[in-house]
């Protein structure tokens, strides 16, 4: 791997809830460019991980940075413009219509010109495909083309470095494959991600490295042929089999 | 007649002070600590439960006691405000925790300020919300502004028995009442409906069919 400087450290990061301790000292690296996907079953604190990193939940303990700069609690509101967020369930604006949702931010927050904000708005929902749609409302438009809206609106505020929360799992399988296209785009542009997901095929497709994750710690890093083909722990093994036995097609791929 | 004007100016004073106390009443059982909470609902409760009859005796007759004397028109006011709060801050309660949470979270997480959430995010999508209840709630008020007869205000129902102590027709004059009460809270609910109409949006549908 070629060293480029490092857009997110995470050191020894910790939280529980009440006496449940969701992450034990977790710790990981990406440099710039790179795709980082997170795998694990449920409940192991991927989401908890994630969430951290931007701040929305408060870690007990250990350090992250952000291209050096400690993100705190103080500098969040700076900071968490520097990292897109894309959730599971969107979250999109209900009030406003696609166009909106992906310039309030711009406009609110960064207090961009409303020209700049929305060319720029524009600009980023043509990168996933939807600036036909941009005078309508969540409510008018599909789950798959709701999420690219939400990936539309994160990429307008520039991040250095996009988080994506399970984008898929809200979805109907056959409006899956538009999501993790505009994604895969993203990682091959040079995009910086951390991912959430069970794709699989986006996982071989684009990840430098699979993070498998259970019960609050790091099992296994590695690139994504070593893991599938020779992982080092027998539990890593185990959950990837499942995998591959849940989501078939990708076997022979 | 004058009482039509004083029944209005009742109902839009008793809910302007009700809407002013009952926006700071959701907001601290919304985000409020334990105290604000408690504060909240403990205000929430009492004043659902005392009849409102009750509320402007004890505000006419009883506070004198204490050396606060209010004229009848105030009392009234005070008597459909504050119980009106009660219901009002339960309408926006909702409303705000309709927007679900997770948009909050994504507006913070575009670098929002909480209350650039609010303003933002929030605030819009509960007013559409609470615009179908809220006409409800004037509906209510002003037809209780009519118990301000008790407490001598002349209000349209006090002086329409005014009229009949000289014409003695009672059936026309009480029907004449009616009918003015029911003219107000159609016309009113005509004027909150258009409202609720120019600001809807896709997927904010408070009723099941628009007309």
């Amino acid at each position: 791997m070629n060293r480029k400087n490092t857009v997110l450290r995470v050191e020894n990061l910790r939280k529980s809830y009440g006496r449940n301790v969701v992450l034990k000292d977790v710790s990981l690296e990406i440099c710039e460019g790179e795709t980082k996907v997170i795998i694990g079953p449920s409940g192991t604190g991927k989401s908890t991980l994630l969430s951290c990193i931007n701040r929305l939940t408060e870690p007990d303990s250990g350090k992250i940075w952000l291209e050096n700069a400690e993100i705190t609690q103080k500098n969040v509101v700076s900071m968490r413009q520097k990292i897109g967020f894309v959730f599971q369930d969107f979250n999109l604006f209900n009030h406003l219509n696609a166009l909106d949702n992906v310039r309030i931010a711009l406009l609110k927050v960064q207090k961009v010109p409303r020209e700049v904000a929305t060319r720029i708005a524009l600009e980023e929902l043509d990168r996933v495909g939807l600036s036909d749609k941009a005078e309508l409302y969540p409510s008018q438009l599909s789950g798959g083309q709701k999420q690219r809206v939400a990936i539309a609106r994160a990429l307008a505020m520039k991040p250095k470095l996009m988080l994506f929360d399970e984008p898929t799992s809200a979805l109907d399988p056959e409006l899956i494959g538009e999501v993790l296209g505009v994604m895969i785009d993203l990682a091959k542009n040079g995009m910086t991600m951390l991912v959430v997901t069970h794709e699989m095929g986006f996982a071989r497709a684009v990840a430098d490295e699979i993070i498998f994750m259970e019960k609050g710690v790091v099992v296994e890093k590695g690139p994504p042929q070593k893991l599938f083909s020779s992982p080092e722990k027998e539990r890593t093994r185990q959950f990837l089999n499942k995998l591959t036995e849940l989501y078939g097609e990708e076997k022979k791929q | 007649m004058k009482g039509t004007l004083v029944t209005i100016e009742l109902t839009a004073l008793g809910l302007s002070l009700g809407l002013v106390i009952a926006l700071p009443l959701a907001f601290g059982q919304v985000y409020g600590g334990r105290v604000a909470r408690i504060f909240c609902s403990l205000y929430e409760r009492v004043f659902r439960s005392i009849p409102l009859i009750v509320l402007l005796f004890l505000i006419f007759y009883g506070f004198p006691e204490i050396g606060i004397r209010f004229a009848p028109l105030t009392a009234c006011v005070l008597g459909l405000g504050l119980r009106s709060a009660a219901y009002q801050s339960q309408i926006f309660r909702g409303a705000i925790l309709s927007v679900g949470r997770g948009q909050t979270l994504a507006a913070l997480s575009l670098g929002m300020k909480r209350l650039e959430v609010f303003v933002h995010i929030v605030l819009p999508q509960a007013l559409r919300f609470s615009l179908a209840p809220w006409a409800n709630e004037f509906t209510i008020v002003l037809k209780d502004s009519s118990l301000a007869y008790a407490l001598g205000v002349v209000e349209l129902l006090r002086q329409g028995s005014y009229i009949i102590a000289t014409t003695y027709e009672p059936m026309a004059i009480f029907l004449t009442c009616a009918a003015i009460y029911l003219l107000l809270t159609l016309s009113a609910n005509k004027i909150l409906h258009f409202l609720e109409k120019r600001l809807q949006i896709p997927g904010f549908e408070t009723r099941g069919i628009s007309h």
